[in-house]
């Protein structure tokens, strides 16, 4: 009789969250103390859409050998030569490198191509792909600009709907995951290309969405105990919506959990980022969102308050 | 709210038809879709280049070679406009922008700067009355000319939208699938073409402006005066297409331009050699009759790009306004020249900033490995909700598919582009939605045990919800706009998915699964909510 399973989640749990918050206060500022230092000591893994440069697709009958065509590819005179095997299948591999500073990229990315295909016979190129790093790195400025007013509208949103402090509360935690999915990617040295862009936004999507549905909880709240302290009543929004944090958590990992496994190499670094955010998401909701909100305080009761004394003005 | 309206049920019902419909063409083989009838949708899913595989090339108009090009020419302008008149000058030069000119007979400053004003630069595109060009007298017979700031921009403007159009006729004339280009930000052009894995051809178009010009040849200038580099004022010295060809001194101003003419094929000459033919239309032809009327017997420079290609004499006028030009042509690079002249030159020079290809097959086994994943990951998404949720975890699951159909749906019948990033607003969408209906629920949950009756708890659980459900969804729509408004394209991509998707899981996962819950209550008449 445990089907359906919502069953085995407890009615009523009493975890004290917020008893907790100093030190996963403690975690968090040592997770984004690491993240910098990753950042600043071996930064981003910048893919060629960010950094600019070359990058060829290889493909052969047979499966091809990732060393020999990396010799064959230095061996051309082409700079910081990266080949990466298994693309999908052992037949193909992609090779990027950076082009001669000052020379012209599109005729040596050629040059390069050929001289590798006539090593290698069966094997077929189709056009390298040629980034420069001008337009490149305009893409990445316009990228986190546009992400910069979104997150001010939202800041906007939230105070609208709720108050100031809780879109405070939210952009710093949405900020907080930022930083720290970014250190993710820069400690694995995962490349960064367009794709970690979409997944970056992905989790600033999923976390800004917990985070608004954890505030609706405690607005309904503090409207509900006006005089129980906010601590408690952080306390007891959390408990209430734990089985429903639990659940859409599961199923959003679930979702990712087949493109883990199955996805390729073209995929895999998009969903790892997804699923760490997801995490990083939910647990920025409770733990530096709210802890926020208590320190900052929360308006109680206005909503009410101005009918109230209406009334009060037009009795007897 | 979960009375069974009659408008709830028909838009259920319609939203499921439309979703199969338009999402179906994405299933069934192409022969069984070109069998159908024309009236049913036909329209796949447009994936994009690093999905479907294709040649990206992004071009930057070169602005600042239009302007220095401009500027040469008004002080070839000056330079005419003054000799014409017999006002004399000296000390005619361009630098920073800046045309100066000093009038040498101090009585004739005023009438230099009325004529002037009256024959350099033209109107300004926008402002009735206003010109592109100012003029100032800095005292001493000193003039200063320079194009006004509003100008410049228009400048840039309209050789950004005519390249495109120029870009446009090459491509139509090469007959190849139809590629989209459209253009980015202030100066950049943007070039997709699906399925096209080589762009060499393409390039070979885009990348030559195709300028035609003819220009005098000075003869006064000798080898000697060039190398020693004693060129006179309004005289330039050109190289030749051919390499080895003996550099050229011509006349800086060109008597015609290839703007003027009406058409050019590949033709061959007397020789029997590869030639382009020509032929000037109206103002041309008669420009050009004229020009060669007066010069019978001198040389004249037929000019492309910068380099001449021949500089043949005028044996007689060609009142007619035809010609011919002879080189050193095969019968396709003849072909091609021809081709770029009919479809004008460009006005000014593009630049390959970037090149992305995506060879067709690593595209077509990303799409498979995506598609793979996705659908295990649904599955085990279904599964998880259902074993949760029981009963009410099929309906949020049903009510998922639907979403699912009205997506690919939507995406088909717009033809918007599915790109990677594309997919991950896809995935985040699939996570609000059911987390949608996991709100509703467990506010049902909430409900009923506070006491309520099922009914009741039902109804107040969708009421409930549907205020959290609607802050999350505007705000995510909110970023979805931004990223719309500011994004470029990979980013763009991502917040069009997740628009749509906001607009579809609000729908399915309240009304879908509203009507869902009520027809049950109708049917099963229970005495008990099955997740409570």
């Amino acid at each position: 009789m445990a089907w359906p399973l919502i069953r085995l989640i407890p009615r009523q749990t009493h975890f004290r969250f917020v008893k907790w918050a100093p030190v996963a206060a403690a975690i968090s500022a040592l997770l984004i103390a690491g993240s910098c230092v990753s950042f600043f000591t071996q930064g981003l893994n910048l893919g060629i859409d960010f950094k600019g440069g070359i990058a060829m697709e290889a493909r052969m009958p047979t499966p091809i050998s990732a060393d020999a065509l990396r010799n064959v590819a230095r061996a051309t005179g082409a700079h910081d030569v990266q080949v990466q095997g298994n693309f999908g299948s052992p037949n193909v591999a992609m090779i990027r490198f950076l082009p001669t500073a000052g020379g012209d990229a599109m005729a040596e990315a050629n040059r390069v191509k050929a001289e590798i295909i006539a090593k290698f016979p069966g094997m077929t190129m189709p056009a390298p792909s040629v980034i420069g790093a001008k337009v490149s790195g305009e893409l990445l400025g316009s990228g986190f600009k546009a992400l910069a007013i979104a997150l001010l509208l939202m800041l906007g949103y939230i105070w609208f709907r709720f108050q100031l402090q809780f879109g405070l509360g939210a952009v710093v935690a949405v900020f907080h995951d930022i930083v720290l999915t970014l250190g993710l990617l820069s400690v694995l040295q995962i490349e960064f290309s367009m794709t970690s862009i979409a997944a970056l936004l992905t989790v600033i999507g999923y976390s800004m969405n917990e985070k608004v549905i954890t505030f609706d909880r405690l607005k309904e709240n503090l409207r509900k105990y006006k005089t129980t302290p906010l601590r408690d009543i952080i306390d007891l929004s959390e408990n209430e919506r734990l089985s429903r944090t639990i659940i859409t958590g599961s199923t959003a990992l679930l979702a990712l959990g087949g493109t883990i496994l199955f996805g390729g190499p073209v995929l895999r670094p998009l969903v790892v980022t997804m699923t760490f955010g997801i995490i990083i998401g939910t647990y920025s909701s409770v733990y530096i969102a709210l802890p926020l909100i208590l320190v900052w305080g929360a308006k109680r009761g206005d909503d009410e308050a101005s009918p109230i004394k209406l009334g009060a003005g037009t009795r007897p | 709210m979960l009375t069974l309206s009659r408008w709830k049920v028909t838009a259920v019902i319609l939203s499921v038809i439309f979703g199969i419909v338009f999402s179906l063409p994405n299933v069934l083989p192409q022969k069984t879709l070109d069998a159908l009838p024309g009236w049913v949708p036909h329209q796949k899913l447009n994936l994009g280049l690093d999905l479907q595989g294709g040649s990206y090339l992004l071009y930057e108009v070169d602005t600042d070679a239009l302007r220095a090009e401009r500027l040469t020419n008004m002080v070839e302008d000056v330079r005419t406009t003054l000799r014409n008149d017999q006002i004399e000058f000296g000390e005619l030069g361009e630098a920073g922008g800046i045309v100066r000119v000093r009038i040498t007979d101090p009585g004739k400053v005023d009438q230099a700067v009325s004529l002037l004003r009256r024959s350099i630069g033209g109107p300004l595109a926008g402002a009735i009355g206003g010109r592109d060009t100012s003029i100032s007298n800095k005292g001493d017979g000193r003039l200063e000319l320079s194009f006004v700031p509003e100008a410049a921009k228009a400048d840039a403007v309209k050789a950004v939208d005519q390249s495109i159009e120029t870009i446009r006729r090459r491509i139509d004339a090469l007959g190849t699938k139809e590629p989209t280009i459209t253009k980015q930000g202030s100066n950049r052009i943007v070039i997709q073409a699906a399925g096209e894995s080589d762009p060499a051809r393409l390039q070979a178009v885009i990348g030559q402006t195709a300028k035609l010009t003819f220009q005098m040849v000075d003869e006064t200038v000798s080898q000697e005066d060039m190398v020693a580099g004693r060129i006179p004022p309004g005289v330039v010295v050109l190289p030749g297409t051919e390499p080895g060809a003996p550099p050229l001194p011509v006349a800086k101003r060109a008597l015609v331009t290839g703007e003027d003419l009406v058409t050019a094929n590949q033709e061959f000459d007397q020789n029997g050699a590869p030639a382009v033919g020509f032929r000037f239309g109206g103002a041309g032809a008669r420009k050009f009759g004229d020009a060669t009327t007066r010069n019978v017997g001198k040389r004249f420079a037929i000019v492309l790009d910068g380099k001449y290609i021949s500089a043949p004499k005028i044996n007689q006028p060609l009142p007619g306004g035809s010609g011919i030009i002879t080189g050193n042509f095969t019968p396709e690079s003849a072909a091609e020249l021809a081709l770029l002249l009919r479809s004008g030159a460009l006005p000014a020079k593009l630049n390959l900033e970037e090149q992305r290809t995506v060879g067709a097959e690593l595209g077509a086994d990303a799409v498979r490995a995506g598609a793979i994943s996705l659908a295990i990951g649904a599955a085990a998404m279904f599964v998880f909700i259902i074993l949760a949720y029981g009963l009410f975890g099929i309906f949020a699951a049903l009510a998922l598919v639907v979403n699912v159909l009205l997506i690919i749906g939507i995406m088909s019948m717009t033809q918007a582009t599915l790109t990677f990033p594309g997919i991950a607003g896809l995935i985040l969408t699939l996570a609000v939605a059911v987390d949608a209906n996991v709100l509703i629920y467990e506010r049902m949950r909430d409900e009923a045990a506070a006491g309520r009756s099922p009914m009741s708890a039902a109804d107040t659980g969708f009421r409930r919800a549907m205020v959290s459900i609607m802050d999350a969804n505007i705000t995510s729509l909110i970023s979805a706009a931004i990223m719309f408004g500011f994004g470029s394209g990979p980013i763009k991509g991502f917040a069009w998915t997740l628009s749509i998707g906001v607009f579809t899981s609000v729908f399915t996962a309240i009304i879908i699964t509203q009507v869902l819950i009520g027809w049950w209550f109708k049917t099963a008449k229970p005495k008990k909510l099955p997740i409570a």
